[in-house]
Parts: C-alpha cells; sequence; structure tokens
C-alpha cells in the first residue's frame, strides 16, 4: 500500500480497540516468567555448548601473540576461536569497529576470543587461560582536548534524526553582534550507557552451511543483512529470531559480538553455541552514547523574539564514525531569522559510539533547553511564555515548508495549568520546605517522526482466527498488543482472536523498532495487509470494499452477514505500507512539555525528584497504557541521564571505569515519584493511515533539560557539566552553620 | 571463577583448622560479595568452606549489658531486631541504609565487616592494583578517584572500605570475637580490625590465617540520639560518597565516625572532643591529614555539612 | 596526591604511560598447556525443593543458584542481569526470604525450599501481584519483572513481619506500605524501562486488597 496522500476516514478511524488502554497480550507470559528471552531457549535445543568472550585489556595496539593452548587443555573446552580460526570475516558497513578483534585492537574489552566449553562455568574459566601478548599504542581517550580543532562532520544518527555538517541560514554573526539581549554558553553531556536488562544474547545454530540465530535483537532484517555481511554468507542462509527482547534503547539495534562469536563458535564446535555477554562487558564491548560538548549562542530582541540562534555540537568517535547530532532539534524547534548549527566530530580510540534511545536530541535538548531557559532569565521573561513567544509553525530553515501538525503551545500550556506553574517563584533559591530547597523546571520535548516501509502477513483461519505474522520486534514497547490491535480494528474481531508473531526473520520485514518509529510503522503495515485481506474478501464475495464491513466477527454486505471464518478461512494476504514524500512535504515532529519539581537537600546537595509531568502531543495514541509506560520509563532514563549517568572514561587507559551497574547509576525506585503523563487528543492523518506518531522517545527529550531548569531553580545555582552530582552543588550552595 | 572444592564446616575451631591448612581456602558465609570477586577471579580460592552450619545466628545479652551478636546473624535480622532499634539504632540505620533487601537478607554480620573495596581498578583485573596483585601498581592513583579515600591513604592504595554497618559499629566501639585454628579465641576492639593500606593495601583487617569471626560483641547501650548519615549520588542502593555515625548526648557531647572516606571506618579522638564546638571544629580534626584529589576534594565540605545537618537536627528535637 | 603508576598490564615490561609503543602482556598464572591439577572442576551433591517439587542435582561446585535453576532445572523465568547482586532480576524467595540467585552457590542450598516466579502462579492462573503488574502495567520489556514481582511480594512479607527500611521514621513503630517505602524496599530491582511508578500501583493495590498496613 503506498501512502502517499493524507489519510481520510478509515476502519481505525471507528476507534472500537485502537485507542483503548488494553493490557499488553504478553502480560501473562512475562508476569509469570514464562517469556523466553534468547539465552532461554531450551525448547529449541536441549544441549548448546557455552561460549564466552574473552575482551581486549588494551584499549589501542595489536596481539603481538596469543596462546589459546591451556584454554583449549581444560576440562570442558571444546574449542577456541580467535581471528586466526574465524574463517573468512568482513565489518559490515553499520558497524565502525569490527566485532572480533585481530590483530589489531581498536577498543577496549573488544572481543578478542570465544572460548567454546561444555558448561558455562568451564567456558568461564578457561577465558582467563588465554595468553595474550599486545603491542599497546597510544590512543586519544580526551574529547575535551579536540573541542574547537576537531572537523565539522554532518550524519543521520542511524535513528531519524541527522544534520548536515554547518547549516546557516541569514546572517547569524551580524544578528547576533546587533542583538541587545544575548547568552554564550557551554554545556556538556558524558558518555551514558544504555544499560538494558537483558544482556546481548545469543543462541546459534548451524544446518549445513545455515544459519539461524535466536538472540536479542531490535532490528530483524539489519540483523540478518549484517549477519550475512560479516560472516560473508547469502542472506538467504541466515535466519535471526527475536521472540522477546530484554530491552534496548539503540544497543540492540545492530548486531553485536554476541551474535557474530556465538555463531563462529557454533560452526567451529560444529554444535549448537549460546552466549552471553556478562555486565562488565556491555560498557566497553558494546555501543554507547557518546559525550558531546556543545555550545550555543542566543541573541533576541527586548521583546523576547530569538534573532538569532547558534548551536555547536562536538563529540567523538572511533575513526568512520559518526557524531552525536545534538543540534538537529535545534533546526526546527524555535524561529528565528539568523541560525547556524554545526556537528563537530572528534577521533577517539573509545569503545564505539551509537545510537541511543533519541540519538542527538536526548543530549541536544538537555543543552538547548538549559541555555532557553538561561535566555528567559536574560530577558526577565517566563520560561513557558518565552517558548511559546517563539514558537514556529514552519521549519525555521524552509518557511515553506509547515508542520505535518504541531501543538508545543498546547503542551505548554495544559502542563502549566495542570502541574501548577503559577505556583513557581520565579526568583531562584527561595522555596524552602524543612532541609529541603524546592523548585520547578520546564522544558520543550521534541523527536522527529519517522516513517519506514513495513510489511506483514495477515491469515484467517478456518475456525476464525486471525493470525499476524510481521518482523516486528516488542522490546517492551507494546507492539504484540498494538498489533492485535490493529488487526482486531480492521477485521471486526475481538482481541482474544487475534494472534501475534513477531521478531522472525522468515516473517514479512516490518519497520522493526527504533527512533520511536515501531509503533506507527508496523501498525501501518499491519493495516495494510488487513486492507488487502478486506479487499480480497470483497472482491471473493463478489463485493467492493467500500459496500463490505467487518463487524463483531462477521463481514456484512448489506443484509448479508458472513461469518469471518466462512468469508476468510484459510485466506493468506501479505502487504506493506510504503510511503510517499509526504515526509519531505511536510515536517512530521512529536512535541511535548515535560514539568519536573525537585528537592535539593540544604546540606548534602542531593537531589531528589518529587514530582513529574509530561504531556505530549504525539498523534493518535494507539494504545494510552503501554503508550503512557513508554513515557514515564523515558522519563525516568531522563532522570538518570540529569542526575547520575555518567560512563566516567580513564583518560590513560581510555576505557570507561565504572563498566557494572553498582557504579554506573541507573534510577531506582526511590528516586522516582509518581509520574503523570497526558496525551493532547489529537491525530495526524500525514503521518500514517494510523494518524500516530511516536512517543517512546519524545517521554525522554527535555526531561533532563528540565530537571536541570528545576535544581536552578531550587538553588540558584546553575550546573553545566551534566550529570548534576551532589560534587557540583556542594560548594555553591548557600552556607548552613 | 576457579574450581574450587567445597566443604560444608561442623565446628568453629574444624572450620579454621580447615582454612589454615588447606592452600587457597577461604570461608563462605552469606557470599555476596566473594562471589561477586571470583567471578571475575578477582578472588581465586581452590577451597570453599561453608561455614552457615555453624549456629553463629543468634544474637543475645551479654553479662555486661550488652549484646553478642552472632558472625553469621543476617544483615536484615540484625537491623529488625528490636533491642538493636532500641539501643542502637544507629547500627539499624546504617544496616538499612545498605545495599538492598535481598543482599541484607543473605549478607552476615562478619561477612559485612570482611566487605572489599568497590575501587574499580580492583574490579578489573586488567588493571593495576596492589590489593589485588601486590606490587603491581595502583591505577586508581592518576585515575577516577572520585569515590576514593581523602584520608589514611598511601602511596599504594586509595581505596575505601565501603561497609555502612562498620562505621556504625566503630562509633559503638563494638568487639569482634573470633576462633584461631589452635581452637584459641581472642576478641579485637573494632578500632583495631580494620587496617590502613599502608604498603601492604593486601592486608585489610587483623585477622590471621585460619581465624574464623565468631560474633560481634556490643557494649551496654551507650544512650545518647544515634544516628547514620549516608550521602549518596541515587537515593537507595549505592554505596556511600561519605557517611557519618554519630551518637549525640543532650549535652552536645558525642561521637562521630565516617564512612566513604578512608580504608577503614574513620573515628577521631579529637573530633569526637572537638562535638560541641560544631561541624566545622569536628570535621577539621577529622580530616587533619587528608589528601584528597581534585575528583574526591568535594568530601570534605560534604562532611562538614552532613554533620551540621545532624547537629541541627540534633539541637532542634533537644528544644 | 600520588604519582600515577601504569597499569597492571606493564608489568612484565618497564613501560611509562604515553610511550609509543610498548609491549605488555596479560597471562594467566598457567602457562603450561595442561591443566594444573587445581584447575579440574569439583562437584557436589545438593537436593533442595523448587517450587513445591524435591530437586536432587549434582553440581559443579561454581554453579550458582541462578544458573542451577535456569541452565539446570529450565526454570528461566529467574532472570541474569547482570550475575553480581547489582539488579535484582534473579530475586527468588528461599526459605520465606528474597535473595539474588546469582551471588548463592547451589550446594549451599542443601534442604532449602526456593519459591521461584513460576511457583508463583502461571499464564492461566496468576497471583495476585502478577494480575496487578498486568494491570497497572508494571513492565514492559518483561525482563526484571519475575524479580520484581518476587520482591514485591517478599516487601509485603517483610512489612507484615514488622521489618523497618531506611526510610522508616521511627524505628520502633510498625511498618506500613506507604509508596515512599515500597519505593525504598523495592530499590534493589532495577527496571532500566522505568516502570516504576506502575509497580508502586501494583504493589500498594494488593497491599490493600489484602489488609497490609498502610
Amino acid at each position: 500500500m503506498k501512502f502517499d496522500q493524507p489519510a481520510t476516514t478509515n476502519p481505525i478511524d471507528q476507534l472500537k480497540v485502537i485507542g483503548y488502554p488494553h493490557d499488553r497480550i504478553d502480560g501473562p507470559l512475562k508476569t509469570t516468567g514464562h517469556a523466553p528471552y534468547a539465552y532461554e531457549r531450551h525448547d529449541i535445543v536441549a544441549d548448546p555448548a557455552y561460549g564466552f568472550i574473552l575482551g581486549s585489556a588494551i584499549a589501542k595496539g595489536r596481539i603481538a601473540s596469543i596462546d589459546t593452548g591451556a584454554a583449549l587443555a581444560a576440562p570442558g573446552v571444546l574449542k577456541v576461536v580467535t581471528w586466526k580460526e574465524a574463517g573468512p570475516l568482513a565489518k559490515s558497513k553499520n558497524h565502525t569497529a569490527h566485532l572480533l578483534a585481530g590483530p589489531e585492537v581498536e577498543h577496549y574489552d573488544q572481543a578478542v576470543a570465544i572460548v567454546v566449553a561444555d558448561s558455562f562455568e568451564n567456558a568461564r574459566a578457561a577465558a582467563k587461560l588465554v595468553r595474550i601478548d599486545y603491542q599497546r599504542e597510544p590512543g586519544r581517550f580526551d574529547l575535551s582536548q579536540q573541542v574547537g580543532r576537531a572537523p565539522p562532520k554532518g550524519a543521520s544518527s542511524g535513528e531519524g534524526s541527522g544534520s548536515e555538517p554547518v547549516d546557516r541560514v541569514g546572517d547569524f554573526e551580524a544578528a547576533y553582534a546587533s542583538a541587545p539581549v544575548k547568552i554564550d554558553r557551554s554545556y556538556s553531556t558524558p558518555d551514558q550507557s544504555h544499560s538494558m536488562m537483558e544482556p546481548h544474547a545469543t543462541l546459534a545454530v548451524w544446518n549445513g552451511d545455515r544459519l539461524t540465530v535466536w538472540t536479542s535483537n531490535q532490528m530483524i532484517a539489519w540483523a540478518v543483512r549484517d549477519l550475512s555481511e560479516t560472516l560473508k554468507i547469502p542472506k538467504e542462509n541466515v535466519r535471526v529470531v527475536s521472540t522477546y527482547v530484554g530491552g534496548g534503547f539503540g544497543a540492540k539495534l545492530w548486531i553485536r559480538s554476541d551474535a557474530v562469536m556465538a555463531a563462529l563458535a557454533a560452526r567451529a564446535a560444529g554444535r549448537p553455541v549460546k552466549v552471553a555477554l556478562t555486565r562488565p562487558q556491555i560498557m566497553n564491548n558494546t555501543t554507547h552514547r557518546p559525550a558531546t560538548v556543545q555550545r550555543i549562542r542566543l541573541g533576541a530582541g527586548h521583546d523576547g523574539k530569538i534573532t538569532a540562534i547558534a548551536h555547536e555540537s562536538w563529540s567523538g568517535d572511533l575513526p568512520g564514525g559518526k557524531p552525536e547530532t545534538s543540534v538537529s532539534q535545534t533546526k526546527l524547534l524555535y524561529a528565528g531569522a539568523n541560525r547556524l548549527t554545526a556537528d563537530y566530530l572528534a577521533t577517539l580510540d573509545l569503545p564505539e559510539g551509537n545510537a541511543m534511545r533519541a540519538p542527538g536530541e536526548a543530549p541536544g535538548l538537555m543543552a538547548l533547553e538549559v541555555a532557553m531557559d538561561e535566555m528567559a532569565e536574560a530577558l526577565g521573561q517566563d520560561p513557558i511564555a518565552f517558548r511559546i513567544l517563539n514558537d514556529t509553525q514552519v521549519d525555521p530553515e524552509k518557511p515553506g515548508r509547515a508542520f505535518s501538525h504541531r501543538n508545543l503551545i498546547g503542551c505548554l500550556e495544559l502542563g502549566a495549568d495542570r502541574f501548577g506553574w503559577s505556583r513557581r517563584n520565579p526568583r531562584p533559591g527561595q522555596v524552602r520546605a524543612g532541609r529541603w530547597l524546592v523548585g520547578m523546571g520546564v522544558a520543550a520535548g521534541f523527536r522527529n517522526n519517522l516513517l519506514m516501509k513495513s510489511a506483514a502477513r495477515v491469515e484467517v483461519t478456518r475456525d476464525g482466527r486471525v493470525v499476524v505474522s510481521t518482523d516486528m520486534t516488542d522490546i517492551g514497547t507494546g507492539s504484540y498488543t498494538i498489533i492485535a490491535q490493529t488487526a482486531a480494528e480492521m477485521l471486526g474481531v475481538p482481541m482474544e482472536t487475534v494472534t501475534v508473531n513477531l521478531g522472525d526473520s522468515s516473517f514479512p520485514a516490518s519497520s522493526g523498532s527504533g527512533g520511536q518509529w515501531g509503533g506507527n510503522n508496523s501498525t501501518a503495515g499491519v493495516y495494510a495487509a488487513c486492507q488487502k485481506m478486506r479487499d480480497e474478501v470483497a472482491q471473493k464475495l463478489g463485493s467492493n470494499s467500500a459496500d463490505i464491513h467487518f463487524e463483531g466477527g462477521q463481514v456484512q454486505m448489506g443484509d448479508r452477514r458472513i461469518p469471518l471464518a466462512e468469508a476468510a478461512g484459510g485466506m493468506s494476504v501479505e502487504d506493506a505500507i510504503e510511503y510517499g514524500d509526504l515526509g519531505k512535504t511536510y515536517q512530521q515532529s512529536t512535541f511535548a512539555g515535560h514539568f519536573v519539581e525537585v528537592g535539593v537537600d540544604a546540606f548534602t546537595g542531593e537531589v531528589r525528584v518529587r514530582r513529574m509531568l509530561a504531556v505530549c502531543a504525539a498523534g493518535r495514541i494507539l494504545n494510552p497504557k503501554s503508550a503512557r509506560s513508554q513515557v514515564i520509563g523515558a522519563m525516568t532514563m531522563g532522570v538518570g541521564a540529569a542526575l547520575m549517568e555518567d560512563a566516567v572514561v580513564d583518560k590513560r587507559i581510555g576505557y570507561f571505569v565504572n563498566h557494572d551497574l553498582a557504579e554506573y547509576h541507573v534510577p531506582v525506585h526511590a528516586d522516582i515519584p509518581h509520574q503523570e503523563v497526558i496525551f493532547l487528543d489529537e491525530t495526524d492523518p500525514i503521518s500514517s493511515p494510523m494518524k500516530a506518531k511516536g512517543v517512546g522517545e519524545l517521554g525522554l527529550c527535555g526531561v533532563g533539560a528540565a530537571v536541570s531548569n528545576a535544581v536552578y531553580n531550587a538553588t540558584g545555582v546553575r550546573v553545566r557539566d551534566y550529570p548534576i552530582t551532589l560534587d557540583k552543588l556542594i560548594e555553591r550552595l548557600p552556607e548552613v552553620a | 571463577m576457579k574450581p574450587f572444592t567445597y566443604e560444608r564446616a561442623t565446628s568453629p575451631a574444624g572450620a579454621a583448622a580447615a582454612a589454615a591448612t588447606a592452600p587457597g581456602a577461604k570461608f563462605i558465609a552469606g557470599g555476596t560479595n566473594l562471589l561477586d570477586l571470583m567471578k571475575l577471579q578477582v578472588e581465586t580460592p581452590s577451597h570453599l568452606i561453608d561455614v552457615n552450619g555453624l549456629g553463629f545466628d543468634r544474637i543475645e545479652p551479654t553479662p555486661e549489658g550488652g549484646l553478642r551478636v552472632g558472625a553469621l546473624v543476617r544483615n536484615t535480622d540484625l537491623a529488625a531486631d528490636p533491642r538493636v532499634r532500641r539501643d542502637y539504632a544507629v547500627l539499624s540505620r546504617a544496616l538499612l541504609a545498605g545495599a538492598s533487601g535481598q543482599l541484607r537478607n543473605k549478607a552476615t554480620t562478619a561477612g559485612n565487616l570482611l566487605q572489599r573495596t568497590r575501587c574499580p581498578y580492583f574490579y578489573d583485573t586488567n588493571q593495576a592494583c596492589n590489593k589485588r596483585r601486590p606490587g603491581s601498581g595502583c591505577a586508581a592513583i592518576g585515575g577516577f578517584t572520585r569515590g576514593h579515600a581523602v584520608v589514611g591513604a598511601s602511596e599504594q592504595c586509595i581505596a575505601t572500605h565501603p561497609s555502612d554497618m562498620a562505621v556504625a559499629m566503630r562509633v559503638l566501639d563494638v568487639t569482634v570475637e573470633t576462633v584461631r585454628p589452635d581452637g584459641s579465641t581472642r576478641a579485637i576492639p573494632i578500632a583495631d580490625f580494620h587496617r590502613l593500606p599502608g604498603d601492604t593495601p593486601d592486608v585489610e583487617t587483623a585477622l590471621t590465617k585460619g581465624e574464623l569471626i565468631t560474633a560481634v560483641v556490643l557494649p551496654k547501650p551507650v544512650g545518647g540520639r544515634q544516628t547514620y548519615a549516608k550521602v549518596r549520588d541515587r537515593a537507595s542502593y549505592a554505596f556511600a560518597l561519605i557517611s557519618i555515625a554519630a551518637v549525640i548526648e543532650p549535652d552536645g557531647a558525642g561521637r562521630v565516625a565516617l564512612g566513604g572516606v578512608a580504608h577503614k571506618p574513620w573515628r577521631v579522638a579529637a573530633a569526637d572532643a572537638a562535638l560541641p564546638q560544631g561541624a566545622k571544629a569536628v570535621t577539621e580534626r577529622l580530616f587533619a591529614d587528608a589528601h584528597p584529589t581534585t575528583e574526591n576534594r568535594f568530601k570534605l565540605p560534604l562532611v562538614e555539612r552532613t554533620l551540621a545537618a545532624t547537629l541541627a537536627e540534633h539541637k532542634a528535637e533537644a528544644a | 596526591m600520588y604519582e600515577a603508576v601504569d597499569a597492571e598490564l606493564s608489568r612484565r615490561g618497564v613501560l611509562a604511560v604515553g610511550a609509543a609503543s610498548m609491549a605488555v602482556s596479560v597471562a594467566p598464572a598457567v602457562g603450561s598447556a595442561r591443566p594444573a591439577p587445581e584447575l579440574q572442576p569439583s562437584t557436589a551433591h545438593v537436593a533442595f525443593e523448587v517450587n513445591g517439587e524435591r530437586q536432587a542435582l549434582e553440581l559443579d561446585t561454581r554453579t550458582t543458584l541462578l544458573d542451577a535453576l535456569r541452565e539446570h532445572l529450565h526454570l528461566t523465568g529467574s532472570k541474569k542481569g547482570c550475575d553480581h547482586g547489582q539488579c535484582g532480576a534473579c530475586t527468588v524467595i528461599v526459605d520465606g526470604r528474597r535473595i539474588n540467585s546469582c551471588l548463592t552457590l547451589a550446594v549451599m542450598h542443601e534442604g532449602s525450599r526456593v519459591t521461584t516466579i513460576e511457583g508463583l502462579g502461571s499464564p492461566g492462573r496468576l497471583n495476585p501481584m502478577q494480575a496487578a503488574f498486568v494491570k497497572h502495567d508494571g513492565y514492559q520489556c518483561g525482563y526484571c519483572t519475575p524479580g520484581q514481582i518476587c520482591s514485591a511480594v517478599a516487601v509485603l512479607d517483610e512489612i507484615r513481619a514488622g521489618i523497618p527500611s531506611h526510610v522508616s521514621a521511627d524505628l520502633n513503630a510498625p511498618s506500613a506500605t506507604t509508596s515512599d517505602e515500597l519505593r525504598e524496599r523495592m530499590s534493589g530491582n532495577i527496571c532500566r524501562c522505568g516502570a516504576y511508578s506502575n509497580i508502586i500501583k501494583a504493589m500498594s493495590e494488593v497491599a490493600e486488597a489484602s489488609g497490609t498496613p498502610a
């Protein structure tokens, strides 16, 4: 189905099933421990061998020699595979670092070997017996040394957002120089780890020259492609299955070493092998969100209208890598005639930087939306009024191009009302509740809506069940449920009648999960397949689609009512949603107003979030329960980004030092208060037949800045270097004798 | 994890003797720290002696009016004991501020005292660490030191002791009772139990080879207002940046011990004596010989301000 | 301040940080091709009860309770999120107490009674806490969920038993199921999807229904 005109009224608009906060259909399996994740497929392979990956002990250099003799001789060991034994291997174009090192080492904990043994215990112990001599070379590990020197580099984030190296509109320098009110601020965000709860894991099985991997991956078709490229085997010989994925947040957009090493190990050992990365390996063996240094300059008239806006960002990656596109939202969020945005890329020999939830916008808004707060203060304006004043309904770089639908103002105004913004004291450091200095902060949330082709197969069984199959993944997003809702709505059957099969490359290729595009696109693909089913049923019944209704498990044609099982039993159709250029003609984005109240301990500087509210404008909400969960989860991640998450680089050794969950802090229960989410009641017919957009990343975009602005309002101390930990506040807090 | 043999001990002296004779032997009780480190081969015992069957799992009154806490009493049970809650609130509070509910259910009194540092260089076997491999150097020095010691460290090691419980025990002046391989017993004052790193950061306590902790004796109740203030980067389930165990008398006299600042719970007699003069005076004495790094210098004002909060609460309550 | 010392890696060479090229090696203590005797795994017999069923196993002594459950008994509901007691995904209830099954050896559980998520309820017969998690969407990816639920069930028991927490204002007063208490007590179970707010709702509902003091 080609989608190249805005949607008109369609069966989804009935809203009998869509839009209803249905419990997740995978809930009973997940809450009882019966949902099988990749490492748990005892049903597939009863007796796999166990692989354990050994990572590089140096950040950069080469392996001078490697001796696997002791490991091979250790009890239970079946094979040891290094680059020497791996056979032909390539690097897929989607990977910056090789997934198996040797003899070159590109980063710390890069896989150098896998030990295969009859038990996990034996494999893990034997991995320590591999003897390696390294030639270490000096590496570049310090982003701050390259700020101001690194070359401009544009890129797609790989998850939707993107930027040209340098974008200019009007004459920024002249406008900024003549602006009566201006600020020039620098901010930094640290490296962050996805830290999803399920470690990367793969079970690999070879059948002749055909490989099947049960793995934990967000993008099945990409996984097939990249395994094929990496192992140099035809795509047709690769099957990838990810039925349940224990979180990804971007870490599982692309296959990682577990998949490749499991495949190599299984081939070498001649039997199925399963591998999971250990928690400490996840930080340095896989990818992370790169640190940024950002400079923002804003110039405005006394009336508060922005006349000049510049956002520049520096980040680093391995040679051949990509920048964190932190400036992308600044092209679109606010009006202003004179603009400059630029991303600069430093070369760093740290582990591979890559997409993490809302790449670009997440760190970009942590800077931009604090700068907006600082500018409002410089102007003596309320931060919400200042944002509203500078709203735009068109792409500021291309004023002829409108937003498909944009209600940022509605988010901010409703949020202000619900959150009690009028009670905020604009003078910082004034509100005290016992030991706590209390403050409120706001930030705008912004994230683009991405359109991706997505296919599905729909079958009606002879007993009237509807079976939907697509390689879409459910990474906690609720895909199983909203896909069932879509099929139920389209074919007029109860939810219980629908079976959803996901995450298998033998199913039609979907959009996959990433960039908050999964919900809208994968359901639009299911819509397309269901529409095709409706057309074929109509045709079979000698009617046309316009005169036929699907309702209550029956097909209705004039006075005739035929059970769906009878009308369509045994039929199977496949179709995809494919997009025209509505994504180019219109700017499609999602919007939020994030509101946060914090308390800062007047003595210790500890920051604790007291209240949170997000108001989101993101098109039709397909399932308000799972959508709300996506948003509160993202808000939680935003609290982590603002207050604690920091993958610390040892700049001498070149690795992330705090590489486990005890030392890399993500929020725990006690950090998170009750959270409110409001979805504006809207549809976006330009987005897809579902009229929906994404929310999963929007919920994160802006949260960090709202926390930061609240900390400033509470204390009068502006910390521009994330995370806002107490050591950065303590010496600037008021005396407490 | 290296292979090891496993035995269940049946008598304390027998356990101690086995530990002294079997090469590479270690006791295991809760296991929450030892197994963590064994998985990384930071610890590599070749023989484990499971002491859980030895029965040191009771809390009993002593003739002196205190409590004898069995070495195997779980952190949860010690924190929840009504006598501890009433008379040794600082201990209850310190325990409850530590780890998680799950870990407190498993972790033992003796094991908590023997917790090893959370220094990330100690935890990564690719890095130099004099504590893990004597003579290899200290990668922490000059590295990421935000959580490290600001006082009492050496050129060999700047690690901190991670226990909360031990800080409360230090302020209470408990005694650690042990049995040795020859069957003899001794009582070690907590002040002497943990060592500063010096030139042998791998030697962390006063225990000798095979010596087994059997109990911790709490002195008779010390009274006062007892608090444990733990400051950390997240609201729960995190090690302390700094912590303060305090017992303050109505007249403002009292005692304080610090966690998160040194290789052992940190207490200075002159600082105790300065309590009536306020937080600044106490902090100056606690840190008279401090050598912070740029990254952990904040611990000094943090201790002063946290103590100020404790003293302010005390004053407010006394008023 | 102390002098920086180069990493462990350099111990075989005389090398300084910043040298253009340095030879370093990482080697095990044992270098020969034949394993030393102490590398032979040791096995031990252990019997315990899991979800009401007696299990007798002959296990490598290194096997954690978690791996015994997952790899030997195929009870994969208990999850391995970190294997170091830092996440809580492996939480099970042993002899009435919740513990991290990753940080205990299976052989240390002779005679224990173990309850895993599979023992609390099944897809067709959810336990009230499991049902409340579904109703309140107290999970997303589902990986931390079994641990959260085992912990949640045990937390309500701990409150009933009068065990205080870090946020209990009065150590000597009975415990209650306030949101603050639940949040603190559940903090050993990390959920990166961020379902915390919903989990507390689910627990509060179960606590109220079961008459746990609020």
